[in-house]
């Protein structure tokens, strides 16, 4: 996709994270969507995640089909590879990538059309797997790309821009992911950095596949009256059920206890993720109270880490593969030689 | 009747799903052991249970492995098929069936005899269990012919001892239903018959293996640690036969760690997906499919052909169009293959002949998809994949280290001031690559999208151009480094044969007997596209070149059409598309119609 370079000239006083890195070091190209975009505001934040993680650039591995959403991944974090696939395939893309170097640390990048349309397939194999990646949908309920055609997340009653009416039920992914066993799962709005922020950092810390859906904003196609993706729909109606706050495990003995009530999780790689202001009746850790949640709100964008639960082994521990990458074992442990062929071959006669 | 030995060929007819299978590979596996060249041919239908089945067995003291067509003798176990089998006797052959019921006069024949075996008679007075007298019924069979034939006992209970050898029961059945049959012909019979077996030492220097056993062995010894696929007959005993080995061979000694991943994906589109994001991570990865799976991966192997991804696809195929005919064999992805996916895409293509190539081949399929970056594809098919062939023993050198292109590392990333993905050094035209992870010099932006040399997104037409010309190179320069044809010479020939893959045993034995008829011909069998340079002087050097492939649009004839400056009135195609493997006859029939221009050329 096209992309302006950005300069990266930053203030000397700006904060440096752990490995002596500023956010601009995390940043990438100049972003070509529409000005206003919510897309722009999901970078931006995935950007401060990285950054506050202090991800080394190069570890990260950054990957997107095709669409709006998927042009973002140039947008971030320009010192690691990046993988602009096809439409719908980027689960499967990163799937192999995963089992072919566990070592790194795995974002995804789709949208309601990649995801939940063309790519549907791959998304639910990829929760099934429990691939370790963090798999972002950026949420506008519309085709912009191709100019403002309903997609699978558009909800009934929506009007296009033109004025045309969706007929037909969505496919909410919080609901399709809870249903078919993800590890973990949130929302949240791409105008809230406050709880998206905290949100992608436990994501990212997760020890399996982690979906965030995030309701995005299409400034173009989708935010007017009609619109139950627009920005002030979503204002209106975003109910936050779980405030997250994220501490990295290096910090974790400094941070401050949260109020009486609120849910600790400790995830897979120490960090803990507290919760507050849960409702008194909702826990992070409960499948299907938090199934039942959803439908009791579902006239409001419920908001928050929804679900959470790291006693689930990812693809690489359910397969006993080494702790390092296979892509990195020595040809020598791989091949097993002559001799053993030699020997093989008296089972063949 | 003047006596045959080692040199005849036998059918036989099963409903399939009642355990045929062992029975036939025991005979087979029998002579194998007795140093006699053979070879086996199950043509099987896509079920599990209930429809006609058969299993040929070519016995051939001068080698000739493809299909006989004419046969000598024929178990007839299937009253489905019953009035088929019996006419596809040759004139003086023979017909073993079930006597427990009496023969249909209508299905005599007066130029054949009939040995008529109470099989289900004798298996129901011996055994109990319903299950077992079905079974036991097809090893009495083999007993039965293991004494027509002349099959050496102590072959047959060596190899009984091996399969069963703890298991007491099992072996103490099969050897009581062995020696039901055996007894019983040989009571009734002249044994053996005119045509029979005596030991030879053809295949001290052999095995007995199918063509996925072999392929997936190649990818265990190449270094294949990601393996992802979707299940399809006839490609899946790959994919099984590479957890086997892996689960042999891949444990790793220290940590008891899996050495491999083995994906089975929700679709093709993922199984290719799932190996290009593999090995844009550096690792070696391979898909096993068949054509259906190929026309699912066509949309990413555009991408991994655009961004010079490398991925190694098996293509065993089988009849198409659509379902087709899932268990029959065919060469019907050449066109496909070598141009998959939309736009200007050209692929690397080799075509094995038997299982040792199966080995070699899918070894050096990942060797030239790393050096080229770019997908790969291995055209084997059914009958060379699914059959047992006798070939030559496997071979590794173990000062082998695989080709793993250009990738530049840590160090030589740290000392460059830009790195850029699609800019080859001067006169080269495979570019550097870099894996993710390694250094932040060597990120950059993979895509399918337009992209010019520095690896940057573009939409302008020379930048465009540029890349996309670059590709074109890259891919005819792959020839040299792909498996040259072979090529054999026969003096005072005017014309040659060209084939590919399983063919090859068939065309071999046709040009044996047109040689024996005055009509000398060329070999040549294709192993590779891009072709090799040898490919076209063979065409320029003779009158006209017949060419021998199991599709019904020529397609090799088309790509060597396309791709060759062959005029297209040097080429004779001689197609057969019906599912089975080829046999001589079949190529010598289409010859046969043209004997005149073939007359005039040999005058």
């Amino acid at each position: 996709m096209p992309s302006i370079v950005k300069p990266r000239i930053g203030h000397p006083s700006l904060a440096r994270n752990e490995i002596g890195l500023t956010v601009r070091d995390y940043e990438g190209a100049m972003s070509t969507l529409c000005a206003g975009c919510g897309h722009d505001s999901i970078t931006a934040a995935i950007v401060r995640a990285l950054w506050e993680l202090s991800t080394p650039p190069h570890r990260l591995a950054k990957l997107s089909g095709i669409g709006c959403s998927s042009k973002t991944p140039t947008y971030f974090v320009s010192g690691a590879h990046g993988f602009n696939s096809a439409h719908g395939r980027m689960p499967a893309i990163a799937t192999g990538a995963n089992a072919a170097n566990r070592e790194l640390t795995y974002i995804g990048v789709s949208g309601d059309g990649d995801s939940l349309s063309i790519g549907l397939g791959h998304l639910c194999h990829a929760i099934r797997r429990n691939l370790k990646m963090l798999y972002v949908i950026e949420n506008n309920g519309v085709y912009g790309l191709t100019k403002g055609q309903f997609s699978a997340s558009s909800d009934v009653g929506t009007k296009s821009k033109k004025g045309e009416v969706n007929k037909m039920a969505p496919i909410d992914p919080v609901q399709l992911a809870l249903s078919l066993g993800a590890t973990f799962v949130a929302r949240s709005f791409s105008g809230d950095k406050q709880q998206l922020i905290p949100i992608l950092k436990a994501g990212l810390a997760h020890r399996g596949f982690a979906i965030v859906d995030v309701i995005s904003p299409c400034v173009t196609f989708n935010d007017h009256e009609g619109s139950t993706k627009s920005y002030k729909y979503t204002r209106q109606h975003e109910l936050i059920a779980t405030e997250s706050d994220f501490v990295p495990p290096a910090s974790e003995i400094l941070a401050e206890i949260g109020p009486v009530g609120a849910t600790s999780i400790t995830m897979h790689d120490g960090s803990v993720l507290r919760f507050t202001k849960v409702p008194d009746d909702y826990d992070v850790t409960d499948r299907q109270a938090a199934q039942s949640y959803l439908r009791e709100h579902s006239n409001e964008i419920v908001t928050g880490v929804l679900f959470a639960d790291e006693s689930i082994p990812d693809v690489h521990e359910l397969n006993n593969t080494p702790k390092n990458s296979l892509a990195s074992l020595p040809f020598e442990k791989l091949c097993p030689g002559s001799a053993e062929l030699a020997q093989l071959q008296e089972s063949f006669r | 009747m003047r006596s045959r030995v080692n040199d005849f060929a036998i059918k036989l007819a099963n409903v399939n799903g009642t355990g045929s299978a062992s029975a036939n590979s025991l005979i087979m596996q029998a002579i194998f052991r007795m140093g006699v060249p053979v070879a086996g041919k199950n043509l099987f239908p896509s079920n599990i249970q209930g429809l006609p089945t058969w299993y040929e067995i070519r016995v051939s003291r001068q080698g000739y492995s493809a299909r006989a067509l004419d046969y000598d003798l024929m178990v007839a176990m299937n009253s489905q098929t019953y009035k088929r089998d019996v006419d596809e006797v040759r004139t003086g052959g023979h017909l073993l069936y079930d006597s427990s019921w009496p023969l249909d006069a209508e299905l005599l024949r007066d130029d054949i005899q009939f040995i008529g075996v109470p099989l289900a008679q004798m298996c129901n007075e011996h055994f109990r269990e319903p299950r077992e007298r079905i079974l036991m019924k097809n090893i009495a069979t083999a007993g039965a012919l293991i004494e027509l034939l002349g099959i050496d006992g102590t072959v047959v209970q060596q190899l009984l001892e091996e399969k069963y050898g703890r298991k007491k029961a099992l072996r103490e059945s099969n050897q009581k239903a062995l020696k039901l049959g055996a007894d019983y012909v040989r009571e009734h019979f002249d044994c053996p018959l005119p045509f029979h077996l005596e030991h030879m030492h053809a295949n001290d220097d052999k095995i007995l293996i199918d063509g996925n056993a072999a392929t997936a062995l190649g990818c265990v010894y190449a270094g294949a640690t990601v393996a992802a696929w979707y299940p399809i007959t006839p490609a899946t005993s790959v994919m099984d036969n590479f957890k086997e080995f892996c689960e042999q061979f891949r444990k790793d000694k220290e940590t008891g760690a899996n050495n491999y991943l083995i994906l089975q994906a929700e679709d093709e589109l993922a199984a290719i997906g799932m190996v290009i994001g593999a090995s844009w991570n550096g690792a070696r990865a391979f898909t096993s499919t068949a054509g259906p799976g190929i026309s699912l991966m066509n949309e990413l192997l555009g991408l991994a052909y655009y961004a010079e991804i490398p991925a190694v696809v098996i293509d065993v195929q089988r009849v198409g169009p659509s379902t087709g005919m899932p268990t029959r064999t065919q060469q019907g992805d050449i066109l496909e293959c070598a141009y998959a996916s939309h736009g200007d895409t050209k692929h690397i293509l080799l075509f094995p002949a038997n299982p040792k190539e199966c080995f070699e081949f899918a070894s050096t399929c990942f060797d030239l998809a790393e050096h080229f970056q770019t997908p790969v594809f291995m055209l084997s098919d059914l009958d060379i994949g699914m059959n047992d062939w006798v070939t030559p023993k496997l071979t590794w050198d173990d000062s082998c280290r695989p080709d793993r292109g250009k990738v530049l590392t840590a160090d030589q990333l740290e000392k460059m001031t830009n790195f850029y993905r699609y800019l080859p050094e001067n006169g080269t035209s495979v570019a550097a690559r870099t894996l993710p992870g390694v250094h932040s010099k060597g990120a950059f932006f993979t895509r399918g999208s337009g992209h010019n040399k520095l690896g940057g997104y573009t939409e302008i037409p020379d930048e465009y151009q540029e890349v996309m010309d670059r590709l074109l190179r890259k891919h005819k320069e792959a020839a040299a480094y792909a498996p040259a044809p072979e090529i054999l010479r026969r003096s005072g020939a005017r014309v040659g044969i060209l084939t590919i893959g399983g063919c090859d045993p068939a065309v071999r034995e046709a040009l044996d007997m047109l040689a024996d008829m005055g009509k000398p011909m060329d070999y040549m069998r294709i192993r590779a596209f891009p072709f090799h340079k040898q490919v076209e002087s063979f065409l320029a050097e003779h009158d006209y070149c017949y060419v021998v492939e199991q599709n019904r649009d020529a397609q090799l004839c088309s790509l060597l059409i396309l791709e060759t400056p062959v005029p297209k009135d040097k080429i004779r195609p001689i197609l057969v598309y019906s599912g089975f493997p080829l046999s001589a006859k079949n190529v010598l029939d289409v010859i046969g119609i043209q004997v005149e221009e073939l007359d005039a050329v040999y005058r």
